[in-house]
């Protein structure tokens, strides 16, 4: 949503006060009587947007150049850009991005590969269309906190239910796996989560994506004898190549940020080697009371989010064109 | 290939096809489709059955196996043991308490702030919007630490009205995009009308605006109240008082206390569920709305 709904800001810029107002659609009641009445309209919504996310961002950047101190007594010394060199010469702090990345690459392909799977079969007029898509959603509207501790029960060692699964019915193995307990499978019990909570998301997404790809042209492929691997590359993949890259943006953004799934079913163990960007930043700041250096990984982190989804835009964006 | 040309090829199609061929294989392909998002569908709520006839079971120290789907042997005793016992009744006040007035103050704050925008040329209109959309974008976690020193200093933490105050402003910029869009949509005749009935700009919003935008104001609501039931990081940030907690912070805690009383844990869970749920299928419309808003063109 955030990303995309740049674009719908009007490129045209407001007019002057003075000038007379552009005719047709906007006639002269879009002007204010007097040039605080929109300004008293929106200042609530200001004043509280930029108490809270505004001025937090600028200090946010100060405090990362400090040793801040938490304590109103003692004095916060300025260090320059230690922080920052901390950050980039820390192992764990590289450990944690690992597994961000491990992370993205389990879940945003499945997810994105999933979603898309069920809303084209959603997308065909199927009996009790719209309770498949409430069910399919149910995830997404559930708090991970819920979510996480039900996928930590299920990957249980000892009788879990995944493990079941395995054992004893599957028979793939003879011994349970200590799913929780070793690095990897750890990784993937909460990539399996991700995958799980996020698929209706981008189911929802791509339906109503679906619904506009003109069925005309559909029907032209079958006319030109496409098959429906055909009319799935040919037809519906350049139909929704723009919510197509949102999604994956979206989902590649929301893998960085992988945070509370990862804190409540491995708390980043066993020894911090399932620490992801998140729970090691919110570690530093909240259990160490290290602001500064906390502060600091998250602008790191930001970046490293802006650049990669920038890059996504640039190179996935410019396909899109090419097809138009 | 023009629009005519396509439509010329439909109809020759219609008249080429005989129409039993296509039909009964569209059915098996229509049963296969089913079985799959059947099987999927099962996926996404086998989760919640195991969950759910946990806690509708006895605690047990070992866990069944194989894993109940529907519970054996039903008792409400977790249920009881929760609420009454582990303080669930309180944290579920306090959820409530804090989505509520959250919610109230979410659509009542935005619908003005979108309707200045919606409804006024003025100078600085574009910028000020521009950095509202932007705010979208920072993921939460890179303020979170000037938060937790704004709510220090506000002395807001340990507090639920704080709480609200910040999930509200949190959420302000997302919803003032979506009433935004509703509300560039009201015709401008019928604002022209009320002028000439000498109505002021507060009337034309409350008797005009408002009133037309409910299906977007349904729709910010929804979003407003499942992001504040289910929202964890924040709360787990700045509430450390016990009898402050709202569900998914009690649900955290309890469970890292009691580690293997899941039967306990999955019934606050379930509480802690059903009213999402509700909410979610009541506005489902609504909600599949807003979350197509911004994502489709």
């Amino acid at each position: 949503m955030a990303i995309d709904s740049v674009s719908a800001t009007p490129a045209v810029a407001a007019p002057a006060p003075s000038r007379p107002c552009k005719p047709g659609r906007g006639g002269a009641s879009r002007r204010p009587s007097h040039w605080w009445v929109p300004w008293a309209f929106a200042a609530p919504g200001l004043i509280l947007f930029a108490m809270t996310t505004g001025y937090p961002l600028i200090r946010s950047l100060q405090i990362s150049f400090y040793k801040w101190s938490v304590l109103p007594t003692q004095a916060s010394t300025f260090i320059g850009a230690d922080n920052y060199l901390r950050a980039l010469g820390d192992a764990q702090f590289w450990t944690s991005l690992a597994n961000a990345g491990v992370y993205l690459l389990m879940t945003v392909p499945a997810t994105v590969a999933i979603g898309l799977f069920f809303a084209i079969l959603l997308h065909a007029k199927i009996p009790g269309r719209t309770t498949f898509r409430v069910l399919f959603y149910i995830p997404v509207v559930t708090s991970w906190v819920v979510v996480s501790l039900l996928f930590k029960f299920l990957f249980t060692t000892d009788d879990g239910a995944i493990n079941w699964f395995l054992t004893d019915f599957l028979h793939v193995t003879q011994q349970g796996v200590p799913w929780l307990e070793q690095r990897w499978t750890a990784l993937i019990a909460v990539s399996v989560l991700g995958v799980w909570k996020n698929l209706g998301w981008c189911l929802v997404v791509f339906l109503a994506a679906l619904g506009g790809v003109g069925e005309e042209l559909y029907e032209a492929a079958s006319l030109d004898g496409a098959n429906a691997w055909h009319k799935f590359v040919n037809v519906t993949l350049p139909g929704i190549r723009g919510t197509l890259l949102f999604v994956t943006v979206l989902q590649v953004i929301g893998a960085f940020n992988v945070f509370p799934s990862v804190l409540l079913m491995t708390n980043g163990g066993p020894a911090g080697s399932t620490e992801v960007p998140l729970t090691y930043m919110y570690k530093q700041a909240f259990s160490f009371l290290d602001f500064g250096y906390g502060s600091a990984m998250s602008f790191i982190l930001a970046i490293f989010i802006f650049v990669v989804s920038y890059l996504q835009f640039k190179f996935l964006g410019e396909k899109k064109e090419m097809v138009k | 290939m023009t629009r005519t040309e396509l439509m010329t090829r439909r109809a020759d199609a219609s008249q080429l096809q005989p129409r039993d061929a296509p039909a009964r294989r569209l059915n098996v392909w229509a049963i296969l489709r089913l079985a799959a998002v059947v099987g999927g569908a099962l996926m996404m709520i086998a989760p919640f059955l195991i969950m759910v006839s946990t806690s509708l079971e006895p605690n047990t120290a070992t866990l069944p196996n194989p894993p109940h789907f529907l519970p054996q042997g039903v008792t409400t005793s977790n249920y009881e043991e929760a609420w009454n016992g582990n303080d669930f009744a309180g944290y579920f006040f306090n959820s409530t308490y804090v989505s509520v007035l959250t919610t109230v103050a979410v659509v009542v704050i935005s619908s003005l702030t979108a309707f200045a925008f919606a409804r006024f040329d003025f100078p600085g209109k574009n910028f000020v919007f521009a950095v509202l959309l932007a705010g979208l974008m920072i993921p939460g976690i890179v303020v979170i630490v000037p938060q937790f020193v704004l709510a220090k200093s506000l002395g807001m933490l340990d507090s639920l009205d704080g709480l609200v105050f910040f999930y509200t402003a949190g959420q302000i910029a997302f919803t003032t995009f979506l009433l935004r869009a509703f509300f560039e949509r009201v015709p401008r005749e019928l604002d022209e009308a009320m002028t000439v009935d000498g109505a002021g700009i507060m009337r034309k919003f409350l008797v005009l605006y408002v009133p037309l935008a409910r299906p977007a104001l349904a729709t910010a609501a929804v979003f407003s109240f499942l992001g504040s039931w289910d929202e964890y990081v924040w709360a787990l940030t700045v509430i450390s008082d016990a009898s402050k907690r709202t569900l998914p912070l009690g649900i955290a805690a309890f469970q890292g206390e009691h580690g293997t009383a899941w039967g306990l844990v999955f019934a606050a869970s379930t509480m802690a569920v059903l009213p999402v749920i509700a909410v979610y299928v009541a506005g489902q419309k609504h909600l599949i709305s807003g979350i197509t808003a911004g994502a489709v063109k």
